[in-house]
């Protein structure tokens, strides 16, 4: 369920305005669906999710079942240096996930 | 407590007519601080065809330096089964205060979007969404 898609512009010059967009597979189940042989599908919901950018914390979030299936995020940063910028989430099955992808900063 | 400071007391409650600050949900993050209305700008929209996935976007007017930033966003769906929808948390390396997602919505409602700025103060704001057809509870 590690399945991730990290959005990110193809270059950036330092202290320019980056806008990150990441959007993870996950059912994110609320816990009130019936499967079709009426037992109730547990919930399951990724409830929080950190952005690391060179090792710093950029963007945090705590989600719930109030966030669609398969959510999507849209937040900025600072581009200063090129480094790895670093997801990691965890949902209620106490399964993590994690996705990386790298920005380019040139001046 | 004078009866005059109780109805003054009462007037700092009706500050925010559309944010119930005794509400526990807001209380567990305001601590019974006033949640003003501005600053916030939370972009829904009017009408949503079903509830299982609905654009979002909240704003802060905010200069985001290290004195004066956004710590905090908090989105609180009134009628959901699970209100407290997300928080997102921002800080003064952030150099927007924007944020985006999708929102799964259990019939029409009305969504508000609570920001705690680096003084200590609360700033909110609301949108109503008719939500056709809704998600959560409908099996779906």
């Amino acid at each position: 369920m590690a399945l991730a898609r990290i959005d990110l512009p193809q270059e950036a010059r330092p202290g320019e305005l980056v806008e990150v967009r990441i959007v993870i597979q996950h059912p994110m189940e609320t816990g009130f669906r019936r499967a079709p042989q009426g037992e109730r599908v547990p919930r399951n919901a990724i409830h929080s999710l950190v952005c690391r950018y060179h090792g710093a914390e950029v963007f945090r979030a705590t989600l719930s079942t109030g966030i669609a299936a398969n959510p999507f995020l849209r937040f900025f940063l600072r581009a200063t240096q090129s480094g790895d910028l670093d997801f990691w989430w965890l949902d209620d099955d106490e399964v993590q996930g994690a996705a990386k992808t790298h920005l380019v900063v040139s001046s | 407590m004078k009866r005059r400071d109780f109805i003054g007391s009462l007037a700092a409650l009706a500050v925010t007519p559309h944010v119930s600050t005794t509400d526990p949900l807001v209380w567990s993050f305001t601590r019974g601080m006033p949640v003003l209305p501005g600053r916030v700008k939370l972009e829904v929209p009017a009408l949503a065809e079903n509830g299982h996935s609905v654009a979002m976007t909240v704003k802060v007017d905010s200069p985001m330096t290290a004195s004066d930033h956004v710590r905090a966003v908090h989105l609180i769906a009134e009628k959901n089964p699970v209100r407290d929808m997300a928080v997102f948390y921002l800080g003064a390396h952030c150099p927007r205060a924007e944020v985006s997602s999708r929102i799964r919505l259990n019939g029409s409602q009305r969504i508000v979007a609570i920001a705690e700025l680096s003084d200590g103060s609360f700033w909110s704001d609301a949108a109503y969404i008719e939500v056709r057809e809704a998600a959560c509870t409908d099996g779906g």
